[in-house]
This record gives structure tokens, C-alpha cells and sequence, in this order.
């Protein structure tokens, strides 16, 4: 059951990364019954700069993140995204037209549902 | 040779920043597993400090920021784990559960002051400096 339906996928980075620091967002993936989810953390971004893309069984996210505070005097720095990106090889058939994404707080959550032939199914025995 | 005092500042402050990402990054994957500290990113101007701190998908109701000692910030606040029911994990690399950060500034702020807004996970405080700590301009009278 818990084999890896989502294989990430060692990449460069996407063609929308101009130059900044891209990084990879840290991320969740659950299955259930119905459907594989996937959570990842993208501080920053808003709703209308990230891309979540699935082509040929492939599931990318990009997030876009907007510096602030240019031109003022740093006193302590720990990070500088500028962009998240991570890509994932689904090897769950999931029925594409279906894949909801939402951004919230920071938070990319992704729901990949499952192609009918993948689900689980409870299959009846007949006694005669 | 003589020590510029402000280069010499400079140093300590960068060796500090270097010490609390190691603590940082120590806490969060090797000791502790859980209670990780978010990373921050602080600016000046010559009015206020810009104190942001990634904090996705904690709900703002869960964060708690504090200034004591007139320079000591501390924030904390817990970030709850979703699951849901009969799920099974694949990989988890985002961490749940209760943090704290504290960072010492330089100057005095006005702790009545501080404004706190949450947007988009990014907690982004702006600690006004006090009075006493405000460069100020000082005339100089001819006769």
C-alpha cells in the first residue's frame, strides 16, 4: 500500500525561473482510497503566482514569491526564495481533469483523484 | 591599526545569524523532529526594524508575539497536522506541532507600537525603534 505514487523527479529548473533562489518547497503526500494529496509549503506566494501543472504523468508546482523590503539595510538573513519549485513522477493512474489545487496561508494543497481503475474495489462473492 | 567598531558589529551580528541557523537547522532535523523555529529575516531602517517569519499554514489565532526587555522578541505559536482519516503517509517534510524564536535587536523598540499582520503564511512585524534609539539630527548654533 504504501509503495511511492509520486516519485519525485530530479530536475532543473522550470522555464518560468528567471534569476533568484529557487527552492524546493517541503512537502506531504498522502493517499487515500480515493485520492493522493499533496501539501506543500510555499510562504509568501500569492494564489495568482503559482502554477501547478501535470503533464504526461508528471505533477509540477511552482510558486513565485515577491521580495519585500527592497533597499533596506538587512540586519539578519536566513532565506530568499524567490521561487519554489518541485516536480513529481505519479506512477497512480489519477484522473487529470479532475485535480483541484488551492493556496492558502502559504499552503499548496494539491488533490489528485484517482482513475476509477485504480480505486479500490470491494468485489462481491456469490454462494450459490 | 585601530578596530572600526561598526565593521567589527557588522562581524558579530553575521557570526550570531550563523550560530541561530545552525541551532536552527540542528533543532529542526536532527534533535527535535518537531518544534522547529521558522527561519526570519529582519531589515532596519533609520524608524523600525522588519521582522518577517515563514509560518505556512499556521492559523494566525495559533501565533503569539511578545517584545519584553524593550529589545527581546520572541514569537510562538503551534502549527496543527491534517490528516486525514485513513490516509497513508508517502513523505513528511512539513513539521506540526509547537515553536518558539527569539531574537534579540539591537536598539530599544516601542513595544505599544508593534503592528503584526499575517499574509499569505509570512508573519510580518514592524517594530518601531524608540525614541532614545532614533538617529537624530543635532543643530549646530554659530555665534
Amino acid at each position: 500500500m504504501a509503495e511511492q505514487v509520486l516519485k519525485e523527479r530530479e530536475s532543473g529548473v522550470g522555464d518560468q525561473a528567471d534569476t533568484g533562489v529557487v527552492a524546493r518547497p517541503r512537502v506531504d503526500i498522502l493517499e487515500t482510497d480515493q485520492e493522493v494529496l499533496l501539501l506543500a509549503d510555499m510562504p509568501g506566494v500569492r494564489p495568482a503566482d503559482v502554477d501547478v501543472r501535470f503533464e504526461n504523468g508528471e505533477l509540477t508546482i511552482h510558486g513565485r514569491r515577491t521580495p519585500s523590503h527592497l533597499g533596506k539595510k538587512r540586519f539578519q538573513w536566513e532565506y530568499e526564495p524567490t521561487h519554489y519549485h518541485r516536480a513529481f513522477r505519479l506512477t497512480e493512474d489519477v484522473a487529470a481533469d479532475k485535480i483541484q489545487a488551492e493556496l492558502k496561508n502559504g499552503v499548496l494543497t494539491v488533490r489528485l483523484p484517482k482513475a476509477e481503475a485504480a480505486k479500490p474495489r470491494k468485489i462481491a462473492v456469490k454462494g450459490e | 591599526m585601530f578596530m572600526n567598531p561598526k565593521v567589527f558589529n557588522n562581524l558579530w551580528r553575521e557570526m550570531d545569524g550563523f550560530r541561530q541557523e545552525v541551532d536552527r537547522l540542528i533543532g529542526r532535523q536532527v534533535l527535535s523532529g518537531h518544534g522547529a523555529a521558522p527561519a526570519l529575516n529582519v531589515w532596519e531602517d533609520e524608524n523600525a526594524f522588519y521582522v518577517e517569519a515563514d509560518l505556512p499554514g499556521v492559523a494566525a489565532n495559533n501565533l503569539e508575539v511578545t517584545v519584553k526587555e524593550g529589545n527581546r522578541l520572541t514569537i510562538s505559536g503551534e502549527r496543527k497536522a491534517s490528516e486525514p482519516a485513513n490516509s497513508v503517509w508517502h513523505r513528511q517534510e512539513r513539521f506540526a506541532g509547537a515553536f518558539t524564536r527569539e531574537l534579540t535587536l539591537p536598539t530599544p523598540v516601542d513595544a505599544d507600537k508593534v503592528e503584526a499582520k499575517f499574509e499569505h503564511g509570512v508573519l510580518k512585524l514592524t517594530l518601531p525603534k524608540s525614541e532614545s534609539a532614533r538617529p537624530r539630527r543635532i543643530a549646530v548654533q554659530g555665534q
